[in-house]
């Protein structure tokens, strides 16, 4: 099917002149050159040469199809007829629209050709005057994809799909609104019915409300008065106490469906909302550990070579939270949290710069059927706790704590092999402000240039008044600015490194103007 | 009497249980539609018993030697002539009786002489098909009892038996002289091209089963790819000036739909190139230098819609396939507008389409597997060849009648072999 270029070359070589010319010349330049007819032929043919260097070679085809015109039947004339009035990308010395070559016109195969409305040769490419998307075809498109993902999951996905019920404890922080909008985004994608109960530190507030009313699932928002303490330990053991919160309001409602602990500052993968579905009771699957939330100052801390070969091993594996299996896929163990490594180094407040350690075994791993939590429930298995002898005092680890016998949790995600969410935490300084709802509204007066804009002959000048810009130029740069200078200063609040830099940059250049 | 009514009820019971435990179980596979196509459901006829095919007995140098010299030959798109052969060679269908033959097979390898880079030379094809319809006439009758209009050969290449890869070439050189009345079976298929005679019988080219059974992904993979697509737009090589491959349809697809994200376009060989084509809603299929293109049965094969830029095609076993229902054809006038046509189509349609693909039939009739299978395209090759039985009485010509002239055709195709 390919054509073989080596090949055509070949042929050409043999050939002397274009194959694709008029018949007269490919002739004779192998015949006897002292023949006053070979001798005519050859000068024929230098005669073409120049004019093709001349007029270029398109051209030099087209006057020669117009000189043997006549000598070429009416009937191939006929099909030359049809002129594709169209743009060309190749960019062709001359500036008109070109016939079909008449190269198929040999003479052979006039009949067929008489036949059949699919001309050979050289054919335009048709390009529509805005060759892009269209907004609406696009939304088209995805109704499609949709229509048909919808219609996978019904052949082939799983039956009788259950509610999924995310508990999620959360408190108002500067990185609140950053960790619970992920977890919106990620409880609007999942493809089945999701109740989510908010369970906050502090009470009900106004701020959480508006970010959960954004998710467009049924919610359940509830208060809690205790405010979140400073430490991680303290944290740990308030969030542990909220969700045991929200687990008597899914008894206390009997809702129906799974129970799963969404975390908001962890990440979540749509494969693990498919791969709880088929939990019986209990279940727990793999969470990948990201502890490294120090930044680019605890690398650099460590400077010596020793520790640098160590930090190095450590990072290549990725701690992995959850089951752990035998040979016949049963529950055989755990693989839970080894803190030993990051001795000495955890940060023990929410503040601190280190490492932020999980706990051994989070709760975000663990999925159970809520009917585990009913009261009155005969169908429940008999290795369960009831909810009401956890008492609040009792230092709940993790939920292998409402279980009298730990070896009938389910392993998920082909036995744990699967990592199917995140576990993360990043947190601001506590006494950072942000601007409520993260909206500057009126918008600030002031605007500091920033020194990385994309254009490269931005002049670093500081515009007296944002309204009246006295250099033309300038006018369109302050809008710009604008964002870049807000993106510079809410980072200032966060751990990054590299970002005071850029504000201590600016703040030079401006003292410099 | 009231022992008699319980009796009744509990075997009423039990037929409603057994019923139910069937359709339960009958719902579960997933929905496929049957393919009912112009000349019914014919892709699941058995053409054993229908017909009785002689395979002559060439010396090895038309087959066997010619395949010892390059073994590429049984990977390639053209490998279906191999494995025709060996097909029929051990088939039920298989006479050792020529007098009881309905349809005599000529094994000849024409398509097997590789350049270094795997593509097959038609030079010499014309000379060694010539040698071969020499011997069989010359050793058998049956030729020369209907100038071989009983008789049927593959000939798999870029435009059947013009032999030359060459459009322009092929339509000068027209189908083989000697071939003009024998049953084509090729890959080739255009409308009033001179290159398809009456009564040919598409097949699909070869794409090896055993690759892409080993590259199927769980079906309930999400497809989240609108249109995918991956091969040459230009061929710079063999057309720099553009305008000349694929009469400029797939430098239009390339030029329209380059930055639309809906499409998936582009000239790579990802290694994922099958699980992709599984992950896809539409498969674009357009032309090459020759309408033809494995795609159509990958496309097939994994169950994404193939999109046919080819005007005036003629697709594989088209007499027993309902392309029009499987397929979206796109005119190659209307290539700009084909994010307009792709998304126009309504979602039950395509739904439709995908249910049509999912038959295994269908995708039985696609594939050429070793050791055949009922259903596969051997089977409906020669399904084909059954449906013309029985032959017309005015095929067969008096004894000396000649109706062929043996001395058309190019000089160069004379010389022996």
């Amino acid at each position: 099917m390919m054509k073989l270029s080596a090949l055509q070359q070949s042929y050409l070589n043999r050939r002397p002149g274009s194959f694709r010319g008029a018949a007269p010349l490919d002739s004779s330049a192998d015949g006897a050159i002292k023949s006053p007819a070979a001798v005519f032929w050859l000068v024929l043919h230098g005669l073409c040469c120049l004019i093709s260097l001349v007029l270029g070679f398109r051209f030099s085809r087209l006057v020669f199809f117009f000189i043997f015109s006549t000598s070429v039947t009416t009937n191939t004339n006929h099909f030359m007829a049809p002129f594709r009035q169209l743009a060309t990308t190749t960019a062709s010395d001359v500036a008109f629209n070109l016939p079909s070559n008449p190269a198929s016109g040999g003479g052979v195969g006039d009949a067929a050709l008489n036949r059949t409305r699919v001309v050979v040769g050289r054919h335009g490419i048709r390009i529509r005057p805005w060759p892009h998307p269209d907004p609406i075809e696009v939304m088209k498109a995805h109704q499609i994809i949709e229509r048909v993902q919808m219609e996978q999951r019904n052949q082939f996905g799983v039956k009788n799909p259950r509610t999924v019920i995310a508990v999620t404890p959360t408190y108002v922080r500067t990185f609140q609104t950053l960790h619970l909008t992920g977890v919106v985004h990620s409880l609007m994608l999942v493809p089945y019915d999701v109740v989510w109960i908010v369970v906050e530190a502090g009470g009900v507030t106004n701020e959480t409300a508006a970010i959960i009313s954004k998710s467009g699932v049924k919610t359940i928002h509830i208060g809690v008065d205790e405010k979140m303490p400073n430490t991680w330990e303290g944290r740990h053991k308030l969030e542990a106490k909220m969700r045991l919160r929200a687990l008597r309001v899914v008894r206390d409602k009997k809702l129906e469906g799974i129970v799963m602990f969404a975390d908001d500052s962890n990440m979540h993968s749509i494969e693990l909302f498919d791969e709880i579905q088929s939990v019986n009771w209990f279940g727990a699957v793999s969470i990948g550990i990201l502890a490294h939330s120090g930044g680019a100052e605890e690398l650099s801390s460590f400077a010596t070579v020793e520790k640098e070969v160590e930090e190095k091993e450590k990072k290549q594996a990725i701690p992995v939270q959850g089951p752990a299996c035998n040979e016949s896929s049963k529950l055989a163990g755990w693989h839970t949290f080894d803190p030993q490594p990051y001795e000495g180094n955890n940060a023990i407040f929410i503040d601190d710069r280190a490492t932020v350690l999980p706990m051994k075994l989070e709760w975000a791993g663990f999925v159970l059927n809520s009917r585990l939590l009913w009261k009155d429930n005969e169908d429940k298995p008999h290795w369960v706790r009831d909810l009401d002898s956890v008492v609040d005092g009792d230092d709940i680890e993790s939920p292998l704590s409402l279980l009298k016998d730990s070896s009938m949790v389910e392993p998920l995600g082909s036995c744990g092999k699967q990592v199917l969410l995140w576990w993360l935490r990043v947190e601001a300084r506590t006494d950072s402000k942000f601007p409520a709802g993260w909206i500057i509204d009126p918008p600030l007066e002031i605007t500091v240039p920033s020194k990385r804009t994309p254009w490269p002959d931005a002049p670093p000048e500081l515009p007296s008044d944002n309204e009246k810009a006295v250099n033309n130029m300038e006018e369109s740069q302050p809008i710009v600015k604008h964002t870049k200078t807000r993106s510079s200063r809410s980072k200032r609040r966060s751990k990054r490194k590299h970002e005071p830099k850029t504000v201590v940059d600016t703040k030079e250049q401006s003292e410099q103007n | 009497m009231e022992i008699r009514n319980w009796i009744f009820a509990l075997i009423l019971c039990h037929a409603a249980l057994v019923l139910t435990s069937c359709a339960v179980e009958l719902a579960r596979s997933p929905p496929t539609e049957r393919i009912s196509g112009s000349a019914g459901d014919v892709l699941e006829d058995d053409p054993v018993g229908r017909l009785k095919v002689f395979v002559y007995e060439l010396p090895s140098k038309y087959n066997k030697k010619i395949l010892q010299k390059d073994q590429r030959c049984l990977n390639h798109m053209f490998a279906a002539e191999i494995y025709m052969h060996r097909f029929l060679l051990s088939s039920p269908v298989r006479t050792l009786n020529p007098a009881e033959a309905d349809w005599f097979y000529t094994p000849v390898y024409t398509t097997c002489d590789l350049t270094p880079n795997g593509l097959p030379l038609p030079f010499k094809s014309p000379r060694m098909m010539r040698s071969a319809i020499q011997l069989i006439s010359s050793n058998w009758p049956y030729w020369n009892r209907t100038e071989g209009a009983d008789h049927f050969f593959v000939v798999p290449h870029d435009f059947g038996a013009c032999f030359h890869y060459q459009e322009e070439k092929a339509i000068e050189r027209g189908i083989l002289t000697m071939l003009r009345r024998a049953t084509l079976v090729q890959t080739f298929g255009q409308r009033n091209h001179v290159c398809l005679k009456e009564g040919s019988i598409t097949v699909p080219p070869y794409a090896p089963p055993q690759k892409m059974q080993s590259h199927l992904i769980p079906e309930r993979t999400p497809r989240a790819i609108f249109v995918y697509f991956r091969g040459l737009f230009y061929d710079v090589g063999n057309d720099p000036e553009g305008g000349y491959y694929a009469r400029g349809a797939r430098a239009a697809v390339w030029e329209n739909f380059k930055d639309n994200p809906l499409f998936d376009i582009s000239t790579e060989h990802p290694t994922t190139y099958y699980e992709d084509m599984q992950r896809a809603v539409f498969c674009l299929c357009p032309l090459g230098w020759a309408p033809w293109s494995p795609r159509l049965v990958e496309a097939v094969v994994f169950g994404c819609i193939p999109v046919i830029i080819a005007d005036d095609i003629v697709l594989p076993f088209a007499d027993a396939i309902p392309w029009e229902e499987i397929g979206v054809f796109v005119d190659e006038k209307d290539v700009p507008n084909l994010d307009t046509i792709l998304t126009s189509i309504p979602p039950e349609i395509i739904l439709r389409k995908q249910r049509l693909l999912a038959n295994p039939s269908m995708k039985q009739a696609m594939l050429f597997p070793q050791p055949a299978q009922p259903g596969d395209a051997f089977h409906q090759v020669l399904n084909g060849l059954a449906r013309k039985l029985p032959h017309d009485k005015s095929i067969y010509l008096a004894p000396g009648e000649k109706v062929l002239n043996w001395t058309a055709g190019p000089l160069g195709d004379l010389k022996p072999w």
